[in-house]
């Protein structure tokens, strides 16, 4: 189990950011996002290394309008 | 007497203000030998911030906008080449792209660290921007009250050296509190954003003796981050000798944001070019403008 933007989700073992985006639609080469893990940011060059830990805290963020 | 003429009753300074860095200041612009001018006078709708040059002296903040087609709407209105935009968690639902609007629309994108309350939590967003967006600016917000939205100058002084650090070019937020603003000129910022007023409360310019301080000690870019609240807010951030002003919610919620979007460039063009042109002191009595001599006498 882990939690993306919040939403406590079942991954497979040793899934990775890619993994996790792929559970929100989303595709590997979308721009316009930004991936943290547990408050650290990870590159999107990383994304299809960086494994995730069983309760592992995935943001998913882009932008919106604001201030 | 309008309200403006009473918040803005400087004192006559002793010196006249700072010579802004600009244009039609007195002096002759300098020529190259042949006589062609040596540089471009920057013109009234250039700002620049770092190594860049942008075609207009607003910046609009895309919040507040009811629909992306009213803020694709505002954009050309405004004449701004630079929007901020705020992160948030990606939402797979919604509809239309704010990227492709901004893409569309030919302008460059400012992230915001909106809705951040401690440096660590803005220096993250920060980065999670450059990641989303590919650039390496950032508006830098660190919020120190819900109720006000003032910035907490502790936490935003820590953000904005660490970020520098990191090779960003950071744009912060202020408070309009001029030993403030000069240490976040000192930790090497590419422009002060004071307030005029708290966000969104369209107040104006509460303390215009605190912006013309400001002023006087940067050569930063200096702009007026919130408050405004309509047109005439604007062309006095200006006359105030601020560089840029930018702007969200007076243009998003006003009943026409097209409308406000014109007018708010027009004012921001006006109040730059009444800034160089140099106005007259304030008087408590009278000046005739018509001469005394010459007088017919009647009787």
């Amino acid at each position: 189990m882990i939690f993306i933007n919040g939403q406590p989700t079942d991954v497979e073992s040793g899934a990775t950011v890619t993994a996790a985006l792929e559970r929100l639609g989303i595709e590997p080469g979308a721009r316009g996002i930004a991936v943290a893990v547990d408050g650290e940011v990870v590159p999107r060059s990383c994304w299809t290394q960086r494994a995730l830990e069983p309760d592992s805290r995935v943001e998913v963020l882009t932008a919106i309008q604001g201030g | 007497m309008t309200d403006h003429d009473q918040t803005t009753a400087l004192p006559t300074p002793a010196a006249p203000p700072r010579p802004d860095r600009s244009p039609a200041a007195a002096a002759p612009a300098p020529t190259r030998p042949d006589g062609s001018p040596a540089a471009a006078a920057p013109a009234p709708d250039q700002l620049i911030i770092a190594d860049r040059t942008f075609g207009s002296r607003v910046i609009l903040g895309t919040g507040g906008f009811r629909t992306l087609e009213a803020l694709a709407a505002a954009i050309p209105a405004s004449g701004t080449e630079l929007v901020t935009v705020a992160l948030r968690r990606i939402d797979v639902e919604a509809r239309g792209s704010l990227l492709d609007v901004l893409k569309t629309a030919g302008v460059s994108v400012l992230p915001n660290t909106a809705g951040c309350y401690t440096a660590r939590d803005a220096i993250t967003t920060a980065r999670l921007a450059r990641e989303a967006l590919e650039t390496d600016w950032i508006k830098l917000e660190v919020i120190g009250d819900e109720r006000t939205l003032l910035p907490d100058p502790a936490e935003l002084l820590v953000a904005a050296e660490q970020l520098v650090d990191e090779g960003f070019v950071v744009l912060p937020y202020t408070s309009d509190d001029p030993v403030l603003a000069r240490r976040l000129a000192d930790v090497g910022c590419a422009a002060v954003m004071p307030l005029g007023s708290p966000i969104g409360s369209g107040m104006g310019i509460r303390n215009p003796y605190n912006l013309s301080l400001i002023r006087e000690q940067t050569d930063l870019p200096l702009i007026l981050d919130a408050g405004i609240g309509t047109a005439s807010d604007a062309a006095l951030a200006m006359e105030l000798g601020c560089d840029g002003v930018l702007c969200a919610s007076a243009i998003a919620r006003a009943e026409d944001p097209v409308a406000m979007a014109r007018a708010v460039a027009a004012a921001v063009q006006a109040g730059w070019l009444a800034r160089r042109a140099g106005r007259i002191p304030r008087r408590l009595y009278a000046q005739a403008s018509t001469t005394a001599e010459g007088l017919a006498e009647f009787t």
